[in-house]
């Protein structure tokens, strides 16, 4: 007889048994060993019918197609950079992919992208040996100036980031801070001053560190309200 | 059976006072204190990255790097000279083996995780200790596991099994010790590592491995625990 | 990651606060971070003397251990203290397994001069018996988590290893180190170290990871329990004016007061 032994919402730890019997299935984060369904992940239960699947609160960042991410410029050749985005490889950005001005064969690629520099991205593609190549063409893409870069553990990011973006604009508003959210964890961050940059940084660290029991919308605008004095700060460019 | 009564006047399949606390080292990927008795080990990870030297990288797979290490001032007796000895490197090898075969690191090819162990007080059972604590740092970390990997050093003194052996009892004089610790995967059993030293008779080995699976009952409880102590209290929306 | 070690955008970002009186953690420039906290007799069953000093996240143990040998001929009745520290790379992405690199051997060396070479302990009162026996004592010191200023908390963490410490019995001729006595080590001074950073113009105290990597000069100050400095130590690659080590030493004296009253 199929059982479920844990419930939806509830935090279970790598190796927990989820489920006994043959009428449930894995999704990410769980598999099936003979007659039980495992977690491999340390997370959070998410049940839709018949499907169990974890959701990590806690993860090394792997980068997926699609992702947008935040990294720096390891080291270059002639015809590509390397950009270090927190993953065991580097990514590769090659020429054509940089920036929608033509680069001429031979040119000088540091005017573009030097050592150092740091940038938005987007992951293009990653090939089964988790070879990554990344774009600089797409709108929002960009070099970064100026500004911090804070790190944060990417199983939080889509907390971090919030449904289509809704936490992070609210951290946004009331700090008047530029944010861009990697998805490999890594957080580029320029505010109007000193004090609403430590301010939006604390409101990320505490949703990084799993600190809320309840509520993480209600206690993130709580936490924003009394350390900015409930001001907004108006439209702010999208960093 | 001549030794009934051990020397702590714990009974025989008991085990040290256990404690573990995750997250104990900031700017490591993961990492926990893991303590039993008077053992304290602390664990941290780091990586996935780059692996040196480049040719032990595997081109499918993380490579998993244990280093075990005792503290200069860690040990009962005499100062230990700090640095890696034979030792210790053959006890970072048999670690990486007990914690491999949980692990799934695929994601991560060509790279590296390491993962370092410092035992700051012993008080025998030390690569036990390491290998608990370098089990809750990896989950910590967040990298895939199919089970947690609980260690203890079973012991046979004089015909009895016993469970966790402190220092004391390795040294008993009285009668044959048999010091074997084990490493094994809380949900089915499975042994991970097995390192004896002294005698015992077939029988007595196989009673400690059946012991012990009740022994690490207790470990695994307090390794939930410490997770969920800095997880469990999520409930995000 | 390495957004630590290509610190490019976070050294243009330190400098633009501190133009401004600022710094990255909201501290002002001559504040150390808070809470400092010692933890004592961590490793008691198998030291002599240990513990563990935390400076915001940054985490440090250090361990006591004595034996008794023989002193140097030229020196009979004096006993030896060493001090080492042992980098693991538990501590910080940028310390890797293998033999120590330049900055684990300063910071071992940096400690050596504050904890040992600044007189800390009466080494004549080590003697047991002239000639033939005196107490060595080894403190070792490990990081066990880098979040900056290692230098400080390496000799806070000996220093207060050292104020821990018991004595071990000896009984015929050995050590018995399974009971201590109620002794401590004979100690001549407290020395505990500040090292203040120079980036651009500008003087910090506890530099995190980061303003450490953006140094350019830096100064470690020993200073005793009369107010004396007694160990310094410049590092980095920038020179420092008379004024700037003036300043310095008056920054480092006073923040002394503050860190005495953790102990």
């Amino acid at each position: 007889m199929s059982k479920l032994l844990i419930e939806d919402k509830e935090v279970v730890i790598p190796g927990q048994i989820l489920a006994e019997g043959m009428d449930y299935l894995p999704s990410n984060g769980a598999i099936r060993e003979g007659d039980n369904i495992i977690s491999t992940s340390m997370g959070v239960v998410s049940l839709s019918g018949r499907l169990i699947k974890i959701i990590p609160l806690t993860k090394r960042y792997v980068p997926q197609i699609g992702d947008v991410v935040v990294g720096f410029v390891k080291d270059l050749t002639y015809s590509s950079w390397f950009i270090d985005i927190g993953y065991s490889n580097d990514a590769v950005l090659s020429m054509k992919d940089a920036t929608s001005d033509f680069i001429e064969r031979g040119a000088d690629l540091t005017q573009y992208f030097s050592h150092g520099d740091y940038m938005v991205a987007k992951i293009a593609n990653v090939t089964k040996t988790k070879a990554v190549d990344i774009t600089m063409r797409e709108p929002g893409l960009k070099k970064l100036y100026g500004g911090k870069i804070i790190e944060v553990n990417p199983a939080r990011v889509p907390r971090i980031i919030g449904k289509q973006g809704s936490m992070i604009k609210i951290i946004k508003d009331s700090t008047g801070c530029m944010i861009t959210v990697g998805q490999n964890g890594i957080i580029w961050l320029k505010g109007p001053d000193l004090k609403n940059e430590l301010i939006a940084t604390e409101a990320i660290m505490r949703i990084n560190e799993c600190s809320y029991t309840q509520g993480l919308t209600e206690q993130t605008e709580a936490f924003l309200k009394e350390r900015t004095g409930g001001k907004q700060h108006g439209v702010h460019q999208e960093a | 059976m001549a030794y009934t009564k051990r020397l702590d006047g714990r009974k025989l399949d008991e085990l040290r006072k256990v404690e573990a606390k995750v997250g104990v080292i900031k700017t490591a990927a993961g990492s926990a204190m893991f303590r039993m008795g008077n053992t304290i080990a602390y664990a941290a990870v780091r990586g996935p990255r780059e692996v040196f030297p480049r040719s032990m990288a595997k081109p499918d797979t993380a490579v998993l790097r244990c280093y075990y290490d005792m503290m200069a001032f860690s040990g009962a007796g005499e100062r230990v000279r700090p640095g890696p000895s034979r030792r210790s490197k053959e006890i970072s090898m048999v670690t990486a083996k007990a914690l491999e075969p949980v692990l799934d690191l695929t994601e991560f090819p060509k790279s590296g995780i390491d993962v370092f162990i410092e035992l700051i007080q012993t008080d025998a059972g030390t690569r036990c200790a390491g290998i608990c604590a370098a089990a809750l740092a990896l989950a910590d970390a967040g990298f895939s596991m199919k089970d947690m990997v609980c260690a203890v050093a079973m012991g046979v003194i004089d015909g009895t099994v016993v469970a966790d052996l402190d220092k004391a009892e390795e040294d008993y004089d009285k009668g044959p010790v048999a010091d074997l610790a084990m490493a094994m995967l809380p949900r089915s059993g499975e042994v991970t590592l097995m390192q004896m030293d002294g005698e015992a008779s077939q029988e007595h080995i196989i009673e400690a491995v059946e012991l012990m699976k009740k022994s690490i009952k207790k470990i695994y409880e307090v390794q939930k625990k410490a997770l969920l102590e800095k997880y469990g209290g999520v409930k995000d929306e | 990651m390495g957004a630590l070690k290509m610190n490019k955008i976070m050294k243009d970002y330190i400098l633009g606060l501190l133009s401004k009186g600022e710094r990255m953690d909201g501290r002002k420039l001559d504040e150390f971070r808070k809470p400092i906290k010692i933890e004592y007799g961590i490793s008691t069953k198998s030291s002599e003397g240990s513990a563990i000093v935390h400076i915001g996240e940054t985490m440090v143990i250090a361990g006591v251990k004595m034996a008794i040998g023989k002193p140097y001929e030229d020196t009979p009745d004096e006993g030896s203290l060493t001090v080492n520290v042992e980098l693991s790379p538990m501590a910080s992405e940028s310390f890797e397994p293998g033999p120590p690199n330049d900055y684990s051997i300063e910071l071992a060396r940096v400690t050596d001069r504050v904890v040992r070479e600044s007189g800390m302990i009466d080494v004549n009162k080590l003697c047991i018996k002239e000639g033939e026996k005196i107490w060595m004592v080894n403190v070792d010191i490990y990081p066990m988590n880098d979040a900056g200023n290692l230098f400080d908390a390496c000799a806070l963490a000996a220093l207060a290893a050292i104020k821990d410490a018991k004595m071990p019995k000896i009984e015929n001729d050995k050590v018995n180190y399974h009971e201590k006595t109620s002794k401590g080590l004979p100690l001549k001074k407290t020395p505990i170290s500040v090292t203040v950073i120079k980036i651009g113009k500008h003087l910090l105290v506890d530099p995190l990871v980061e303003e450490f990597n953006a140094l350019d000069a830096r100064l470690t100050i020993g200073i005793d329990e009369a107010n004396n400095p007694c160990a310094i130590q410049k590092g980095g690659d920038a020179p420092l004016s008379a004024s700037d080590i003036d300043k310095m030493i008056t920054l480092a004296k006073e923040k002394v007061k503050e860190l005495r009253k953790v102990l």
